[in-house]
């Protein structure tokens, strides 16, 4: 069953707010072999300006991840996820992430195309601070594959 | 940290050469929230047409950023950074894991003051990161 392209232009409510701990950034820096000191040492991100450390540029998958949920068990759109593959990520950063943020998501479908049975859902998740201070834009094509793909 | 006076169009990065075993899975996922088993589970990873554990794309996308951030000195600089998701990358049940080359280069100097830099990822010789990219703000 091809997705409905009736889900073009939706957007969902805003996720509820993901608070960035000093020791989450720190434990996803050291997963990606970051080794800044910006990542671990308040001192040392105070001094190059930020207000608290600040967190690796993939960092933002952890609250576009979670804000994925309610596209993949929203039952009208019937997403079968067993079948996605990831097939591509960028984020633009507004400003780095930073110790303190507490962020929601907003989720948006940007075009569901069909490609050789495969399909091709675009989604964008615009992070913002609870105050609505646009922080991170994160794109991701999900790749639906087919039934005899 | 980086200056924009000191980068030019053709800039190579130093190269990268990152090593992914099993336990690098773990502590990605637990960092990540990406539990898919097909990052830790070989006997789902076979049944779902897998040939083994691979490694999450976003842990491969991660672990290629360092090339960037490391050469800007700041990882707050990184303004933007995206990648399409090749080739899986099987990660073996061994010590050895599988080692991931990266390289870089500088390809635009936007009027924005931002510097374009293309990464490549590879593992065995085949690309892993297709048209990847990272923008970089560096100080004046």
């Amino acid at each position: 069953m091809p997705l409905d392209q009736s889900f073009v232009g939706r957007s969902y409510p805003p996720s509820p707010p993901y608070e960035v701990g000093r020791e989450k950034i720190r434990e996803f820096a050291e997963a990606v072999g970051e080794t800044s000191p910006l990542h671990r040492d308040p001192e040392a991100a105070r001094a190059a300006g930020y207000r608290d450390v600040i967190a690796p540029p993939t960092f933002a998958i952890i609250v576009s991840l979670k804000a994925n949920d309610v596209l993949v068990e929203d039952p009208e759109l019937g997403l079968d996820y067993s079948r996605v593959v990831h097939g591509d990520q960028s984020f633009v950063h507004h400003r780095p992430i930073v110790a303190g943020d507490r962020l929601t998501a907003v989720l948006h479908v940007d075009s569901i195309t069909s490609r050789m049975g495969n399909d091709m859902l675009s989604i964008r998740a615009e992070l913002s601070t609870e105050d609505g201070e646009p922080v991170t834009t994160g794109r991701c094509t999900l790749v639906v594959r087919g039934e005899d793909a | 940290m980086i200056r924009a006076s000191e980068v030019s169009v053709g800039d190579e990065l130093p190269p990268l050469s990152v090593r992914i075993t099993r336990a690098d899975l773990v502590r990605y996922a637990g960092a990540s929230g990406d539990f898919n088993p097909i990052h830790w589970n070989e006997r789902f990873a076979r049944e779902v047409g897998l040939p083994g554990v691979i490694a999450h794309g976003m842990l491969t996308m991660g672990l290629a950023a360092r090339i960037v951030t490391e050469w800007a000195g700041d990882p707050g600089a990184v303004v933007q950074y995206g990648v399409r998701f090749g080739r899986p990358v099987p990660v073996p049940d061994d010590d050895k894991g599988a080692v991931i080359e990266v390289t870089a280069k500088v390809t635009k100097l936007l009027d924005d003051g931002t510097v374009k830099v293309n990464v490549t990822a590879s593992f065995e010789g085949k690309s892993v990161l297709g048209g990847a990219s990272a923008l970089v703000r560096p100080r004046p």
